[in-house]
Formats: C-alpha cells, structure tokens, sequence
C-alpha cells in the first residue's frame, strides 16, 4: 500500500514576503505622445478622490510570487491525487482535454458584447450543447446562464414563482416542499425565492414518505423539490405517485441534479414527470471544481415553462444564432451575460468524447462501483449500512460509524480525518442528516477496482486501530500539510481571524 | 459484477420503474476520438473573431485586461483546479491560505474588514447585498442609481422580488452625469434599506460627492453599499475611506479572461462588526491554529451562516461559488503590487483621456457626454446617423465599437460606452479616430 505525507511548507502569508518597492509585473507603458499631449495626470482626478496611502498590498517579484503560490498548491489535496469520495459532490476524472480547450485564445478573448456575427463559432457550440443536456434530462430546453447548481435551483424557483403568478394564484402557492435528506442548498434556495420550505420525512426504506407527503400537500403547495436517487443513494421507485400527487395540486416538480450522474443513458427526469431540472456541469460532466468554483448549474423545463427562462436566450435563425432578448414572461436575469462560458465549453467536450454510449456507461460504472464497495464495506462488519441493505444503491452510499462511537468513542470525524492519513479524501460526514454518524461514499466511475479496494483495505485498518490504538485515530490527522485544526477558535467572536488586517490589528491589542 | 452476485448491469437498475426506463440510445453523437473533439471545437472557436482580429472598445461590466502568465500557470496548477470546496481543511490548506490571502487583499484594496471567498458576480453580489441589507435594517426598499447597468439592474430586480422589497432610482445631474445627491434627499426615507452608487459608475464616471451620500444615508439608519470596478483602486480613493459599509464589485479584471462573458468574480466586502459579519452571505475563511496551537492553519468558517448547516435560514443559498477566479485575482494582486496597480490605474487613466480628446475632435459626434471626471470608460453620441450603423462600418476596420446604449438612455440619444484599457495602444486609438472621420465624412456627404 503506498503511503502519503503531504508537502508541508511553513509559507508565510504572502503580505510577510517580499520587501518594499518590489514588483513583479511592468505595466504596459504609456506611449510617450499619449504624455506630451495630455500632462500631468493629476488634473483628470479631483484631490478628493485620489487614494491617498497606497493599498497594503504585497510586494514581490514575478518568481516569489510563483514560488508561494507553488508551495501552496503543493499543499492541495486534489482528485488528480487521489481518491475522493466525497458524497454527492461526484469528484470524477477532469479531462485534460477539456481544460485545453477551455484555455484557447479564441474562447478566453471573446467579449460578450461583440456583434453577433463575431462569435458565431461560440453560439453554436453553446446552442448544440443546450440541446445535448435538454435530451439527456427529458426537457424541452436548457438555459445554460447559472453559476453553480444553488443558482439553478434559485432560478428553479423563480420559475415556480412565475409559474403561479401566471395563473394568479401565487399569494396562495407559499410553500415547497422538499424531503428531509435533500441537500441543503434546496430549503435555502426555496426559501431565498420566498417559499416556506415544508420538511417531509423519509420512511423506513429512505425514500419520501409518500402519506407524509400526502398530507403535507394542499393548495398551498407551489411545488416539490427532489433529488432521485436521493443522497441515501436510494432511488425512489414511488416517483410516479410522487409526480402524481405533485401535479394534481397544479404544483411543480423540481429535480435537484446533484445526482444525476447515476441515471445517465438509464431514466431521464422529464420522463419521471419533472417539470424543472438543474445540472451540476462540475460534478456530472467533468468540469473541474476548481477548489469551490466556478461551477455551471444549466436548468432545463418542460415547454410550458420554456416562457420563463432567462434572457437571453440563444436561438437559431436561418442558420445564424442569435441572443433573443424579446421574451414577455422572462424572469429576467439573475446573472450578468449568458453563463460560465468556459466550463461549458467543458460540458461540451465532455459529451462529445464520452457520446451517448459512454455517458450510459458513466452510469452503470459508478453505480457498479457504489454496490462493489457496499459490498466491501460490509463484509468488514464494522460500518452499518442503514436503510434497506438488500436494495442497491446508485452513485452513492451512506454508512453509519456510530458503532465506534458507541464503543470507542470516535467519531465520524476522526475517522475522516484517519483516512487523510493514509492520502484519501475523506467522504462527506454528517449528511445526510436522517443518518446519525454518517459517512456518504460516492466512487464514481473514475476509480479503479484496485482504489476501491484499498479504500476498503484503509477502512478496516482504521477500524482495527479504533480498538487497539484510539488515541492514534483521535489526533489525525498527522501526515497532513497541518494537523487536526482548532475550528472552534476560527469561529469563536474572539479569536475570529478573517483578513490580515485583523490578524495585525489582534496582535498589537494583545 | 462477479462479486456483487449480478449477471448484468441492468440488475442494479430495477428499482427504476419499468415505464420510466429508457429504452433507446440518447440522440448524441457516438464517442468520438481526442484528437477529432480538439480538431472539431477548434475549428468552430476558430470562427469566432477574438480582439486579436478586431479591436474591441467594450468594456460595460467585462473588461479586456491583460492576464500575466505567471497567473494562468498559477490558476492551471491541478492541484487547484481538481479540488474541491475545502472542507477538509487539514489536506486543502493550499487553497485555504490563497482564499484567505484574496480575501486580505481585498480588504486592503477597498478598505474593509471583511470580505468573502467570492460570490457568483457584481450583479449578484449586489442582489446578496439588497438582502443583507434588508435583514440588518429590516426595512425593504434600495435606492439606486438611475445610471446602472441594465443587465445588473435586472438581476437586483429578480433577486429581491421574492423578498418583497422594492427598488427607486436616484436622478442624476444633467450636466455631470453624477449622483444627484437632492434628489437622494428627497428619496431617501425610515424605508430605505441601502443607498447604492457606484463608482467609477456604468458610464466610467468618477463619483466625487461620496461623503455626502453616506452621510445621507447613515442619517436615515440606512446602509452605504458602494459597487467598485477594483482595478481602480490603486488610484481611486477606497469606498471604504468614504464610509461604505458594503462593497461589492466585479473582479474579473483582476486576472481573469472575459470568456464571453464567464465566469466572473463577485467581490463583497463589508464592515467588520459581528452583525454584519453574520449576514454575510458566501463562504469566509479564516486563520487559526492547530488544536495543538503548535501552528498556524486556515478553515472555512461561521459555516452556521451557510446552507448545509442552517438550511432555509441560511443568508443565502450559495454553496459552489467562483474559488479559482478569486485565485486568479489574488496572484495577479500579488505580481502587481501597490505599484503595479496604480501604474496601470494611470496607463488605463491616460490612454482613456486620449482616446476621449482624440475623438472629441471629430466632428459629428459628442465625447464625453457629461462633464466630469472618466475612469476606463466613457461615452459618445452622433448628433446624426444611428450607432448600430456606424459600428457596422467599424467592423469593415477591423474595429469594434462600444455598447450601444441608446436604448438603455433614450434621453442621451444615439449613444454609446466605449472602453480604453491598457490592452489599446495608442496606434488603435489613433486608427479608431481616423475611421470615425472618415465614416462619419461619407455620412455627411
């Protein structure tokens, strides 16, 4: 088994580098006709408004700067690195590929104000790619504007919103109603587009509650949002009645995709009677997430709700793409220009190599390699797999740890942060919520049965060292960049240290 | 397979009810080979025209800055790009101390306490900063100013309509083009939430009656929330210095490619008071020590303010937010410096006063519109002749125009934003001039 240490550089904070006067970067000069004809520059500015001290902003030449931002980098766990498990977050392979393609002069320089006719070549890369995602979730048409999966679902709901405002019914349509194992971006996202979130709970199998559901239903229901699979990996086989109980209050049905990557090519979400589905273009087609960012979250509808999407929308017109702005029912806008260009480009790429083929076997991958490591797990009688153990799961899996808590008195956590030990990223912990303990495993399909299995081997270890040598589990990590961190002190009010200026400003109150 | 006791794939699909299975191949393409995908996506970006055919004078909210090297190498580095959120932090300090690091320096740049790990962009960050506004203040109404960018305006509209609250936009002053602060006055109420300007406003203008508006604005109890385009601020006065408590902003300038528009870099900043602070929305990161206080270490923190912790009581539903386009702005801050900054505040200042003298001496057209002073960008009108029909002609000079704003301002007639940074030579400028004489000569004639 290979083992891990991370690089551990003690870096300064770059403010503590450098030297005064240092720059690492000439500014393109001011053509010297451009100076004798204008003067001095202080007569374009007012005294008033001038910056009077100069930022305190670091000073350093061009290879210091490479140098700290290296050694940082060096102290990144990444999924190039290693296994990522990292429940419903889909942590797969980014192709190389695609980040080239997405670094190409011809992409990067293009303004989103040029004449239509300048950037034909984008348009229709993007035209093509909204009508790839809208077949493979059974939509009517995508719009690719949101930044990030949480900006879909907030677009999502502003849809619900028109949605019912358009039959006039809106003042009544007040809540949403969403499971208690969905990701926490959808009560926030329902509640920032002015729903109350109504929480219904999941029953014995880990799927929605379907009585609890029915009687949370009324009038007031602007809708449902779902995720399916849902983020127990469990995919829930009432989604027909589901849909059933949705539609015939007029309410609408929301698909959060975070999970979508396990039904690629198998059952698609408009068929299921979703009318509103969000794409995670970061997890589900390779884009990389880029240490939090930037992610697309595209949003697909049914026809009826096609009215409402953003502007603008891209069309096409005797072969020539436009950007349509003309759209009465519009939400509007809930973002500058057309969406995050450059991880869409990504998407397309990604679709293009992968082909319908290859996205279903996406799917059935990393839904093998969910129930292979379920198998694994559990045969080590350790980690308890709640809910239905005979039912499969999809892309994900969660396990529970509290039969160490209650024998050892370890914690999730620790066994999260033992598992850094050994170079794997630990899984998601504490989510979802219905799970006490809870670890949510997602393989993906990017690993293979050799990582899996020393993933296992790993977890049994631990396992091993929770009984003979706790103590060892409790203060991992140790052959991090860093060891366990004091994350009560970054939060407490006293100790809170959120720029350097309040690290300086602390220090001489001491 | 074998292991798991199944013959066939599909076995692990049968809880998918039956109807609801696909039954038929997607409608995509077939799996096509590398080398065909990079040909194919190639050959249709080739047909785009980049500024490197054509000469761009747009600016109006993504700027054609240039992006070092060093940064593109720094922000390519994999071990930034193929991570994710750093919620383990003890293996992600990297990108932790860099956040942190983007954080402190925007502190710096705006003179503020605090700022966040980044929001999606200006638009909405200034949606986020409505809401914010409205939970400290618990009152529902923003004033505005009239000269805003339409698209941001919008954004602000549909983000703060499910909250209820309303939107008035103050006037400007007919000869300046610059906040009227009367009629701030006579608008500004125990209702208004937040007073927001901007500055350098939409149309590149200098704001220079700042004190006066926060003044009025904390008189009322109301929030000061001021927009900045950063690069500015190695020149311009901080928002900060003029009482701002919220300041949000478009980043993308600082190291980051236009890409058509995305992604951008929502700034936000604001005051450090531990109420403000709470309601922040986006993620924080923070310096702290190891549990054993042996040594210095960086976490995401006041996560209770997030979604995955407080749900439907969070302060917004952000979660994937724009990490390595605040990295990118952090190295480029760092290679650039103080001095860096205010010499490229100068070049953009300089090189954009030429082109506004330059212009201003063709006949036929008005350069700048309004009296006061222009950072970066400016605006222009034809006292005759539509402007879609002069840049069509532009465009046979290989020069791009800037944003038609006729629509957006009926009252400043054929008109529109150009934009001069650093990236424009003088020689592009002159070429600039020479076509608007001569275009506008033919018109004539």
């Amino acid at each position: 088994m290979p083992g891990f240490r991370q690089t551990r550089w003690s870096e300064p904070t770059v403010f503590e580098l450098g030297c005064e006067g240092r720059s690492g970067y000439l500014v393109p000069p001011i053509e010297n006709p451009i100076k004798e004809e204008l003067g001095d520059i202080q007569i374009f500015i007012p005294e008033r408004m001038r910056r009077q001290e100069p930022p305190k902003l670091p000073e350093l030449s061009e290879v210091e700067v490479v140098r700290h931002f290296t050694r940082l980098s060096q102290m990144n766990y990444c999924v190039d690195l290693g296994f990522y498990p990292l429940g419903s977050c889909t942590m797969k392979y980014n192709p190389k590929i695609n980040d080239y393609l997405a670094s190409l002069p011809s992409l990067n320089l293009l303004h989103p104000y040029q004449d239509e006719m300048t950037v034909q070549g984008v348009l229709e890369i993007l035209h093509t790619l909204s009508r790839w995602l809208a077949e493979i979730t059974g939509t009517y048409e995508v719009s690719l504007q949101p930044a990030a999966g949480a900006h879909g679902e907030f677009l999502g709901a502003l849809i619900m919103r028109a949605y019912h405002m358009l039959s006039d019914d809106l003042s009544e349509r007040t809540e949403l109603i969403i499971p208690d194992s969905a990701h926490g971006t959808n009560p926030a996202s329902a509640a920032m587009a002015g729903f109350k979130a109504i929480i219904v709970p999941s029953d014995k199998t880990g799927c929605i509650d379907v009585d609890a559901l029915k009687s949370a239903v009324s009038n007031q229901t602007a809708g449902l949002m779902l995720t399916n699979p849902n983020t127990l990996g469990i995919f829930e086989e009432n989604i027909a009645e589901i849909a059933g109980i949705i539609h015939d209050v007029n309410g609408l049905l929301y698909y959060d995709g975070a999970n979508l990557n396990a039904i690629l090519g198998k059952v698609r979400p408009g068929d299921m009677g979703f009318d509103i589905v969000h794409i995670n273009i970061h997890k589900t087609f390779g884009a990389p997430h880029g240490g939090g960012g930037p992610g697309a979250g595209p949003l697909g509808v049914s026809e009826e709700l096609a009215k409402f999407l953003p502007v603008p929308r891209i069309i096409v017109e005797d072969g020539k793409y436009r950007l349509d702005y003309n759209q009465p029912h519009s939400i509007g806008k809930i973002r500058s220009f057309y969406g995050n260009i450059s991880v869409l480009i990504r998407a397309y790429a990604y679709i293009l190599s992968l082909g319908a083929e290859g996205l279903k076997e996406t799917a059935e991958i990393s839904v093998l390699n969910t129930n292979y490591l379920i198998k694994k797990i559990r045969e080590l009688d350790v980690y308890k797999l709640p809910y239905d153990s005979k039912r499969p799961r999809k892309h994900e899996c969660v396990f529970s740890t509290k039969p160490l808590l209650e024998e050892k008195g370890i914690r999730t956590i620790d066994i999260s942060k033992r598992l850094l030990d050994y170079g794997i990223h630990s899984p998601t912990i504490y989510f979802p919520m219905i799970v006490e303990e809870a670890m949510m495993i997602e393989p993906t399909e990017s690993f293979e049965k050799e990582e899996l299995d020393r993933f296992v081997e790993v977890l049994r270890k631990i396992a091993q060292e929770v009984k003979t040598n706790p103590e060892l589990v409790f203060q991992a990590p140790k052959n991090t960049a860093v060891t366990r961190l004091d994350e009560m002190k970054a939060s407490h009010p006293k100790t809170m240290t959120l720029s350097w200026r309040m690290h300086i400003k602390g220090q001489s109150n001491l | 397979m074998k292991e798991i006791g199944i013959e066939n794939i599909d076995e692990l699909f049968l809880d998918v009810p039956e109807r609801f299975r696909l039954k038929r191949r997607l409608e995509l393409p077939s799996p096509t080979s590398e080398y065909k995908v990079k040909s194919h996506i190639e050959s249709q970006l080739a047909r785009n025209k980049t500024s490197r055919d054509i000469i761009a004078f747009l600016g109006a909210g993504c700027w054609p800055h240039y992006v070092p090297a060093v940064v593109k190498s720094i922000t390519q580095r994999t071990e930034f790009l193929t991570s994710y959120t750093p919620y383990q932090p003890e293996i992600s300090q990297g990108m932790l101390q860099l956040l942190f690091e983007y954080q402190s320096m925007i502190c710096e740049l705006t003179n503020m306490d605090v700022a966040n790990s980044s929001l999606y962009d200006w638009a909405s960050g200034l949606g986020e900063a409505a809401r914010m506004a409205m939970r400290l203040t618990n009152r529902r109404e923003i004033l505005v100013p009239r000269i805003i960018d339409p698209d941001r305006l919008a954004t602000l509209k549909t983000y703060i309509a499910p909250a209820g609250m309303s939107i008035q936009k103050i006037d400007y002053e007919r000869y300046t083009g610059q906040l009227s602060v009367d009629d701030l006055e006579a608008r500004i109420s125990d209702k208004t939430a937040a007073v927001y300007i901007e500055n350098p406003s939409y149309l590149g203008l200098i704001e220079t009656r700042n004190d006066e508006v926060a003044k009025v604005a904390h008189e009322s109890a109301a929030l000061f929330v001021v927009g900045v385009d950063p690069i500015s601020l190695g020149l311009l006065k901080p928002p900060g210095d003029y009482g701002a408590d919220i300041v949000i902003g478009e980043g993308q300038p600082l190291g980051n490619y236009m890409n058509f528009g995305g992604p951008l870099l929502g700034v936000f900043a604001c005051r450090g008071d531990m109420s403000m602070i709470r309601q922040m929305p986006g993620r924080i990161i923070g310096m702290t020590t190891t549990r054993d206080g042996m040594s210095r270490g960086y976490s995401m923190v006041l996560q209770t303010r997030e979604q995955h912790i407080r749900r439907h009581k969070a302060t917004s539903n952000i979660c994937t937010n724009e990490s390595l386009c605040a990295a990118a702005a952090a190295a480029y801050l760092a290679l650039l410096g103080p001095n860096g900054l205010k010499e490229l505040g100068e070049t953009i200042l300089l090189k954009s006063h030429y082109a506004m003298k330059r212009l201003s001496e063709v006949g036929g057209i008005r350069v700048p519109i309004f009296h006061a002073p222009h950072f970066k960008e400016f605006t222009m009108s034809l006292s005759s002749g539509r402007v879609d029909n002069v840049h069509e002609q532009l465009l046979r000079y290989n020069l791009h125009g800037g944003k038609n704003i006729s629509k957006e301002f009926p009252e400043l007639g054929e008109a529109a934003l150009y934009c001069v940074t650093e990236t424009i030579s003088k020689s592009d400028i002159d070429a600039l001039v020479n076509a608007f004489t001569e275009i506008l000569l033919e018109g004539a004639s």
